[in-house]
């Protein structure tokens, strides 16, 4: 009969040894519970407790599990009889020797959440290759067995994550409360789980006693029935809204643990996030169960977000069909043609149209965000296309407003009258003695008076402001270009060599003398114009610099609008842990003989503007492993991020401009 | 249980490392660097400000004077923030992870954390350093894709550069609990 060997297992439990304190003067609710009626839950007198479960008892038609009915109720045969302790029993309780040396280190995750919550059951999940006990929720007196485990398989089916009752939770609110500890006894009957914890908290002390026991025989002789347990606090509501754990698994997974295999705190990270059902329901359901988590006081939800998200599928239909549209349109034959398809590659004002284009697309693609870093991209492309057409319009308003425009048109007059006036200063002073240097007069003022004539011509042709520089520097540079291919051929000469166009090289030649005579002449000639024309050439090559930089300026300006991670930025001033890489851990404060407790925080990589952590890694960047051994370990930058991480804010670079 | 006891680094500055033992299987290990010396900071500051008044009778212009002294608190500022380390920690937790903190001077923490699955060794490592050939303590790391290769060296305690008698100490108790942790986590 099981409830013969219930009892048997209790009385056992009861009896190994080392079991005592946890037990032993927990909190007592005094004598007048013992005296409360089945199901009434703790009649105490304190109003606080009375509100907390609102609905009172009375109401509720059927019966519970009080703490009052403590241990008459395990005792005696139970009105509603529990058939099968283990309905679904989870395949890490079924597995017997499982890590089971002794003083094994048992890691419980707790969340901060249920750390003041009344005391209950601890529902979580139990992974056994990292011996830790991730509890999820606490399930609070008074409940029915049968009902908690049908919550329980639901949630199971429903999440796929094995979902089990891993122990106990007491809260001491007063001292004294020996029934609720034996009756906290008594549940490891109800609901066995391998290992069984226990964790006790006494009201206003930071210290926790923590216990997890094994029933199973002790394969080793000698080895105690408990284990050392660690506790490790987390904060649910961050660790689900980091997005730390993995993404999805694909349909073709098996159910039941399929990532089990993830190591280490990733497996942490999983459960947490699939077990979303559990979080379900908070304490203004009128469930059959009444849990602790940390949605139990409402749950978190937001009308925009929803709004949003109903909206999103039809507009992302919407506008995906009219941008295939457009880019149909601009694919067709007729812009492929070649003078349009030139003329377009060279505006910018076309390739940014492109550029955006393109990000559109994929922005408003129907598919789905796989990852988290596609989804960072999405974001970070939509919010940079509207502070574009924002500056856009704020521009475009700045300049309509008092007319502006026509004040800036009419600016531009005088400012190229001005440009063209400095560049005649410019030509006037080149034809004088420019820097000191003695130039060739009539070369001098043949080419000054060439560009002041071309100059006059522009003065009243107010096309671009400095195409006329352009030009300048066109014909200074073939000039320029002339002059040298006529004195290194003729330097050749000089010299007497030839160069072989069919060997493409320079060979020896011998040259009548009338040929040397002129080529040696002509060669003085243009040696000794040289300067003159090297220092035009000079002089508008700068000129034709300066406007490229300035153009060259303005390019970056707007690829940095293209590209500026605006989102990430943005996320990591007001909500940082969306962006968390990865976890950190605290030594709380800790006592001897108690177990240690640590509190795990999420971690933020180092800002990608300001954070450098350079001087270090320059300080052992000359390091070299003298072991043999280890040769092939090379040495790598100390900023290394072990735990699970992601890359944020990569946003895919812009396309090249050829230019 | 604490413990604190006084080293020096390779420079020959006086380092305070500080141990805890929480738990057999947790251990805490902290080392204080030298402190901001209160004459390199005021040489520098005196050379800094005698420049700029040399350049200051030079060009006659008040505005370098100003500069000087934005320039000298901006560097400072900076300094403290993003160099100098006044405390490096390593805790390990078996079964969990070892974690490196730095803490700097303006109260600026930065944490690694790498967890025990892919901890190989802890071992203390030769280099050469300028023209030194100094001791460091380094955590390797286990490559995936080979069983008993190694994928990275990550080494502790970069800034303190303590000596080879502190970083023996740290390895003894490092390596007392990586054996704690395989012998529990040994299966049978």
């Amino acid at each position: 009969m099981p409830h013969e060997g219930d009892k048997d297992a209790a009385q056992a439990c009861l009896r190994l040894p080392g079991l005592e304190p946890c037990v032993r003067g927990t909190l007592g609710r005094g004598r007048r519970a013992a005296r409360a009626p089945l199901g009434a839950g703790p009649s105490r007198g304190n109003a606080r407790s009375r509100r907390k479960w609102g609905s009172c008892p009375a109401a509720r038609p059927r019966r519970g599990w009080g703490p009052g009915a403590a241990s008459a109720v395990v005792r005696s045969s139970r009105p509603d009889a529990v058939p099968d302790p283990m309905p679904t029993p989870p395949p890490e309780s079924a597995a017997p020797g499982n890590s089971r040396v002794p003083g094994m280190v048992l890691k419980a995750f707790f969340p901060t959440c249920c750390a003041s919550a009344d005391s209950g059951l601890l529902v979580g999940r139990w992974v056994p290759e990292q011996t830790s006990a991730v509890v999820l929720a606490v399930v609070h007196f008074p409940f029915i067995p049968i009902q908690v485990k049908e919550l329980l398989a639901r949630v199971q089916q429903a999440s796929q994550v094995g979902v089990a009752v891993l122990g106990t939770w007491c809260h001491r609110r007063q001292d004294a409360e020996e029934s609720l500890g034996h009756f906290l006894e008594g549940l490891g009957a109800i609901f066995s789980h391998e290992p069984w914890l226990q964790l006790c908290r006494e009201r206003g002390s930071k210290f926790w006693s923590c216990k997890a026991t094994r029933r199973q025989a002790p394969t080793c002789p000698g080895a105690p029935g408990e284990d050392q347990v660690m506790l490790v606090f987390y904060d649910q509501r961050k660790v689900l809204l980091s997005q730390l754990h993995p993404p999805v698994a694909l349909p073709d997974h098996q159910a039941g643990d399929a990532v089990a295999g993830a190591g280490g705190l990733a497996a942490v990270f999983d459960t947490v996030a699939r077990s979303e059902e559990l979080f379900r329901s908070d304490r203004f359901d009128e469930g059959p169960v009444r849990l602790s988590h940390w949605q139990s006081e409402g749950v978190e939800a937001s009308i925009l977000a929803e709004l949003a998200k109903r909206a999103s599928g039809p507009i992302c239909l919407l506008l995906g069909g009219l941008l295939s549209l457009v880019s149909a349109a601009s694919a067709c034959r007729v812009f492929q043609l070649w003078p349009l398809s030139f003329i377009w590659s060279k505006l910018s004002t076309c390739e940014q149209l492109r550029h955006r284009l393109e990000q559109l697309t994929f922005v408003f693609s129907t598919q789905k965000a796989e990852n988290p870093t596609q989804l960072m991209r999405k974001a970070n492309v939509l919010v940079s296309v509207f502070l574009d057409v924002a500056l856009g319009l704020a521009l475009l308003s700045w300049l309509h407003g008092k007319d502006r425009i026509g004040h800036l048109a009419e600016a531009l007059v005088p400012v190229a009258d001005h440009v063209a006036e400095e560049l005649q200063h410019l030509l006037q002073w080149l034809m004088g003695a420019p820097a000191g240097l003695k130039m060739n007069r009539a070369l001098d003022q043949v080419l000054g008076r060439f560009f002041l004539y071309h100059l006059h011509l522009w003065i009243n042709i107010i096309a671009l402001l400095t195409f006329h520089i352009y030009c300048f520097y066109v014909y200074g540079a073939r000039l320029y270009c002339l002059k040298i291919c006529g004195l290194s051929s003729l330097w050749r000469l000089f010299r007497g060599k030839k160069w072989n166009v069919l060997r493409q090289r320079v060979d020896s030649c011998s040259y009548d003398l009338d040929q040397l005579f002129i080529g040696t002449l002509l060669f003085t000639i243009l040696l000794f114009l040289l300067p003159t024309t090297a220092l035009y050439y000079l002089v508008f090559t700068l000129l034709r610099l300066l406007v490229v930089a300035v153009q060259g300026l303005i390019h970056v300006l707007v690829d940095l609008i293209n590209s500026l991670p605006l989102y990430s930025l943005g996320l990591r001033l007001c909500r940082p842990y969306r962006l968390a890489a990865g976890v950190k851990f605290r030594v709380l404060e800790h006592e001897a003989d108690r177990p240690l407790r640590l509190l795990m925080q999420l971690w933020l990589p180092p800002h990608p503007l300001l954070g450098l952590p350079v001087p270090q890694a320059f300080l052992w960047g000359a390091h070299l492993p003298l072991e043999a051994e280890r040769g092939q370990a090379g040495l790598t930058d100390p900023g290394h991020r072990p735990a699970r991480h992601r890359h944020t804010a990569t946003v895919s670079p812009p396309p090249c401009r050829g230019r | 249980m604490e413990d604190e006891q006084s080293f020096s680094d390779i420079c020959g500055g006086r380092l305070a490392l500080q141990r805890r033992y929480y738990s057999p299987s947790c251990r805490e290990f902290c080392i204080s660097c030298p402190r901001l010396s209160l004459r390199s900071l005021t040489a520098v500051t005196c050379t800094v400000w005698l420049a700029a008044y040399g350049l200051f009778t030079l060009c006659e212009n008040s505005i370098i004077l100003s500069a000087a002294i934005f320039i000298t608190l901006l560097g400072l500022l900076g300094y403290l923030h993003f160099v100098k380390i006044d405390q490096e920690t390593l805790l390990i937790i078996d079964s969990l992870g070892i974690q490196m903190t730095s803490s700097y001077a303006s109260g600026k923490e930065s944490t690694t954390f790498i967890e025990m699955g892919k901890v190989k060794d802890v071992i203390i490592n030769e280099g050469i350093y300028m023209q030194k050939v100094i001791y460091y303590l380094c955590i390797l790391l286990k490559d995936p894709v080979e069983p008993h290769g190694i994928s990275q060296v990550v080494p502790v305690f970069q800034s303190a550069k303590p000596r080879l008698d502190c970083l023996i100490e740290v390895y003894r108790s490092c390596q007392e609990v990586l054996a704690h942790q395989e012998a529990t986590s040994a299966s049978p």
